[in-house]
């Protein structure tokens, strides 16, 4: 039952196959069971089984209140859950419980989801391995697959198999890995400059920023404002355009939220793609690319091609200078977000009290790692006024034309564009903390980074396994409030390429009472 | 900005014009701010903008001072500019603070309509360009009562710019000229309070209420085109009325809803502008004044000694009378300006260019707010001595107190008195009374009809204005009695019996033979003098004019 996908277990909700309740216990068991991934920072197992009653009471009534009534999700712990702690996964937050819900949770919760916990992350979100949280990183569970164990077993013998596991990807990783893990059927992530399309494409999911403005941002605990925007993290398009029929829409405590009230997401399935354009950014071809991406990457370009779509070469000129563009406007409002942490209304203060100044000081510096408070340091030295014009506005006038960029090639004809998700498949923790955060930020938001700036829909779909066993994702790029065209043309592509499930009974031995994952999962494959 | 310090002091609700002359009926003490320019000798006044050092009084060295000033007007608004938090003075310390006002990490600000609307009004009235697309910036530094850590301002384009604000100083002899002074306003913006902060210094902690944190805010910066102190205060003046005539804030300074930061700077004419310093949190007129004539001569006599004037900050001691630089100012501060990235611009439209189909909910129309204001004081007092013949001073006397223009206005309807007449009992018994004892016109005992009553009275010369002032006295100590009742219980009407009077006047000269003499002999104050034992006698119920006629006749007789 835990390998369905949200819709496949919501009507086996409405068919009485399973009870909320059951659904709900079972998710829970298993978050237990699979507590070394780190996925969650905070397990809320008495508000989960609250829910999953009140929304059981609801199905017996038979006023069951839509596609997520008992579903349990998870939500990245940069959301504020009203009664339900928020860290960030900071130390500044730490004991932190908000008194409100973000509205996409109040949104989630008004739809009957039940709320499993909230999931670990980076620091603030500043990262892209999920690694660099004070709880500690999270753990990819690829890592304990069947096919990625197989494939060691055949490389390497004699390594130390439990420190070679992989690392998620971020900062939304523990969305990620508890979606990827079975242990909720969507989660919430947050998506700045990639970072719930970068841990997707690790976890072998399908991760999904909306357009700028259509889900609202009230609530998350912010990065970059102008680029945050709320991501979603499912087992497949489906699924993702479920739960964003659900969070999109105006919301009066998000003034950059859309007026616009739009339909709900009801994603057709796309029988003929003769009609598209889709775009290959020859900027993307990049060195670093892994050969094994870059091959699967064309691999999907010649699927369209072959299917009849319309594929052609497009350019992004001003790709190169994206990454440097971030990182300026990125770190700016993160020295400006950040400001408000300073121990006096929430969160936490040091024992110092010789002045206002010095408590200020020691509060920020042991509430915060070395990551945000490089971030804060580089953001207030583009902010100075001698150094505004040449950094700050500069930056703004690179990401104009980075957003025009698009717009030129949308304009041109252009439906979708298509481009790798991350450079290569996930790597081992020690790997991937052999660069620094901020090394492995820019590299690892190259393909992602870019979207953010021009507010553009895109959605990571896992395509294939590597090599290696372990999964890779491409991305598609949708022209901006265009969010449901771009999701039926992932639709369409997740079932061309019927990315494999994930096998994990291996690792959890004694689960097999509720791990029905293989078989269920490949009915419904099939289907 | 609005400086996050500790505003307690607190003076009187509002100040008389300060050019109209010094005479009782004007406020005094403490309790009602402003003392009129004539009584400090310390201070320049308007005429003269030209000063001279004591040191150099042969007048080779003249000095100029320049003025400008940032004001900041708390928007009457019943919810702050962010967010849905009650707007209250005197509040419970922090019963007004929403999730946003806290910074709660997540909590995004939603702009008030209100607070825009008071800003185009406030715009307008002000000659103001008013912009169509007007932007939000943060401001950046740490205070303890800033809870953000940065406050949401309009820093690169404000919503309203270029307008100018006319003020009229009183010159000459007795003051009777007036003189209309024009400065510029240099743009109008939107922005956040900050909380305050109390500092227990005997405890060393520091208590922060931030009821007022987000309150909106309209800064208006005024260019430097005021040369005193007197000329800043009646700037200012002016706008508390124009503020208040537009309802667009209450601008009590009292409460800190008015407060204003004052940029100073001397020179020598022709020479280019002196370094400024700038006296932070002046928050009442008094104070502005004398904090900007002090501060003028304070960088005179340091120049004059060869000193340099430092660009700092400094504030007020009320207490010493004197500025001193404000230490927590002392480092230059970046406050790292960045556009607010959760609020998109913000856009006003005019009636051609309204969106068609527009949600009148979601777009402000600044022809119809245009169309909504009211009349400015400037046209209230130039009304009045159109209407009523009287002196333009007066006029500036009767927009000065809350309530007295309408107090005086019902007056005028009630009674056949003359205006003139109406306009010196309002503004000396009246006010004199009500200054006395502190109130205001509102918590007046005496309404406009009786004493449109009592002015009837005193018109038809049923009682003298003497017995007039009696009666008012009487009213004043005894509620709910009408001024004819008094008349008749006290005997106060005026003696209509002629051969009485007669008989009364006769029977005083007949006792007083010396003053009858001096009088003989041409003292022309010896009349007077019997006059007033006739009124005596007659328990000033005798018409003055009467008996000055009776007793000329029975002399020549």
């Amino acid at each position: 039952m835990l390998g369905r996908t949200l819709q496949e277990v919501s009507a086996a909700l409405k068919q009485g196959q399973i009870t909320p309740v059951e659904l709900c216990q079972k998710c829970l068991s298993l978050i237990k069971k699979t507590k070394f991934l780190n996925a969650y920072i905070t397990i809320s197992e008495e508000v989960a089984l609250k829910q999953a009653e009140e929304s059981e009471k609801r199905y017996k009534k038979g006023h069951s209140l839509g596609a997520l009534d008992g579903i349990p999700v998870a939500v990245k712990d940069n959301f504020s859950t009203s009664g339900i702690e928020t860290t960030c996964a900071s130390n500044m937050l730490k004991g932190y419980v908000p008194p409100y819900n973000a509205t996409v949770v109040q949104r989630l919760l008004d739809q009957g989801a039940v709320l499993m916990g909230k999931t670990n992350l980076d620091e603030f979100a500043m990262g892209s391995g999920s690694t660099d949280g004070v709880f500690g990183p999270v753990k990819n569970p690829w890592s304990y697959s069947k096919q990625y164990r197989e494939k060691r077993k055949q490389k390497s013998h004699g390594e130390n198999e439990d420190s070679n596991w992989l690392i998620t990807g971020g900062s939304s990783g523990g969305s990620a890995a508890a979606v990827s893990a079975f242990t909720c059927f969507a989660a919430l992530g947050s998506d700045t400059g990639g970072s719930t399309r970068n841990p997707a494409a690790h976890c072998g999911i399908v991760g999904f920023k909306p357009s700028y403005g259509l889900v609202s941002r009230h609530g998350l605990i912010p990065l970059v404002n102008s680029m945050d925007v709320p991501g979603i993290l499912t087992r497949c398009v489906d699924d993702a355009a479920t739960v964003l029929g659900v969070l999109a829409g105006h919301d009066p405590k998000d003034s950059t939220t859309i007026q616009d009230p739009g339909k709900p997401f009801m994603l057709s399935s796309l029988t003929d793609v003769s009609k598209l354009c889709i775009g290959i950014p020859k900027e993307y071809i990049v060195p670093e690319l892994s050969s094994e991406v870059r091959s699967f990457w064309s691999k999907a370009a010649n699927l369209f091609e072959s299917e009849g779509a319309k594929v052609i070469e497009v350019s992004l000129p001003h790709t190169s200078y994206s990454i440097v563009c971030y990182h300026v406007l990125c770190t700016s409002e993160v020295a400006s977000n950040m400001a408000r942490f300073d121990g006096l209304e929430y969160g936490h203060r040091c024992d110092i009290d010789v002045s206002t100044e010095a408590m200020y000081a020691a509060t920020r510096r042991e509430g915060f790692n070395d990551v945000v408070r490089g971030r804060i340091l580089a953001g207030n030295f583009f902010l100075l006024k001698e150094n505004y014009a040449n950094y700050f506005i500069k930056a703004q006038k690179v990401r104009r034309l980075i957003a025009n960029d698009f717009v030129n090639v949308f304009n041109s004809g252009v439906d979708v564009l298509l481009t790798p998700t991350t450079l290569s498949e996930a790597v081992p923790y020690l790997e991937f903390i052999k660069e620094d955060n901020r090394t492995r930020s820019a590299q690892d938001d190259i393909f992602t980074q870019a979207v953010n700036m021009a507010g553009l829909p895109a959605v990571s779909v896992p395509v294939a396994l590597s090599n290696q066993g372990l999964p890779v994702g491409l991305q598609f790029i949708g022209r901006a409030f265009c969010d449901q065209q771009l999701l039926t043309v992932a639709k369409w592509f997740e079932k061309q390429v019927q990315f494999p499930v994930i096998h994990l009974q291996e690792l959890m031995d004694d689960c097999s009472s509720v791990f029905e994952i293989e078989k269920l999962a490949s009915v419904s494959l099939k289907q | 900005m609005a400086a996050p310090m500790l505003r307690g002091c607190c003076l009187g609700r509002c100040w008389a014009l300060a050019c109209i002359d010094s005479g009782s009926r004007h406020g005094r003490g403490a309790a009602t701010g402003f003392t009129s320019s004539g009584k400090r000798g310390q201070s320049f006044v308007a005429q003269q903008p030209l000063l001279t050092a004591q040191k150099s009084r042969k007048g080779e060295h003249k000095w100029a001072a320049v003025v400008g000033l940032e004001i900041h007007a708390q928007i009457a608004s019943n919810s702050k500019l962010f967010s849905g938090s009650q707007v209250h003075f005197a509040a419970p310390p922090n019963s007004l603070v929403s999730f946003f006002d806290a910074s709660l990490p997540g909590t995004l600000p939603v702009l008030n309509r209100r607070c825009v609307e008071a800003a185009v009004m406030t715009g307008l009235a002000l000659n103001c360009h008013i912009n169509k697309k007007s932007l939000f910036d943060r401001k950046h530094y740490f205070y303890a009562d800033l809870p953000a850590g940065y406050q949401i301002t309009q820093q690169r384009l404000p919503i309203a710019v270029n307008g100018s604000l006319a003020y009229s100083v009183c010159v000459g002899k007795k003051w009777r000229q007036v003189i209309t002074k024009t400065v510029r306003i240099k743009q109008i913006q939107l922005e956040q309070d900050s909380g305050k902060s109390l500092h227990d210094e005997l405890r060393s902690q520091t208590l922060i209420d931030l009821n007022r944190a987000g309150v909106g805010l309209l800064e208006v910066v005024l260019e430097p085109d005021m040369s005193c102190g007197e000329e800043a205060a009646t700037a200012v003046r002016e706008l508390q009325l124009i503020l208040q005539a537009l309802g667009t804030s209450q601008a009590n300074m009292a409460e800190g809803q008015l407060r204003v930061d004052a940029n100073i700077s001397v020179h020598h004419p022709g020479e280019p502008l002196g370094v400024r310093t700038e006296v932070k949190n002046l928050n009442s007129a008094r104070f502005l004044a004398r904090a900007i004539d002090y501060e003028i001569q304070r960088q005179i006599n340091e120049l004059e000694n060869g000193c340099e004037i430092l660009n700092e900050t400094r504030s007020f001691d009320y207490k010493l009378g004197c500025t001193v630089p404000m230490r927590d100012k002392e480092g230059k501060q970046d406050y790292r300006f960045m556009p607010e990235p959760n609020l998109p611009p913000l856009l006003l439209y005019d009636t051609a260019s309204l969106p068609a189909g527009a949600d009148p909910q979601q777009v402000i129309n600044i022809d119809r707010i245009r169309e909504q204001l009211p009349e400015l004081p400037s046209e209230t007092r130039e009304k009045l001595i159109q209407q009523y013949g009287i002196l333009p001073e007066h006029s500036f006397a009767l927009l000065n107190e809350v309530g007295l223009l309408e107090f005086f206005q019902n007056v005028i309807k009630e009674t056949r008195a003359e205006p003139k007449k109406v306009t010196s009992w309002v503004l000396n018994i009246f006010l004199g009374f009500l200054k006395q004892r502190n109130l205001a016109v509102n918590e007046s005992p005496v309404t406009p009809s009786v004493l449109a009553e009592l002015l009837n009275l005193l018109d038809r010369k049923v009682i003298s204005s003497a017995a007039a002032k009696q009666v008012f006295e009487e009213l004043w100590r005894s509620k709910g009695k009408t001024p004819s009742q008094i008349v008749s219980e006290k005997k106060l009407e005026l003696m209509q019996d002629e051969e009485a009077l007669e008989r009364v006047c006769h029977t005083v000269m007949e006792g007083h033979p010396q003053v009858v003499m001096d009088m003989k002999r041409g003292n022309p104050r010896a009349i007077n003098k019997l006059i007033g034992l006739v009124r005596k006698v007659t328990h000033n119920r005798a018409d003055p004019t009467v008996i000055k006629e009776i007793l000329e006749k029975q002399l020549s007789s």
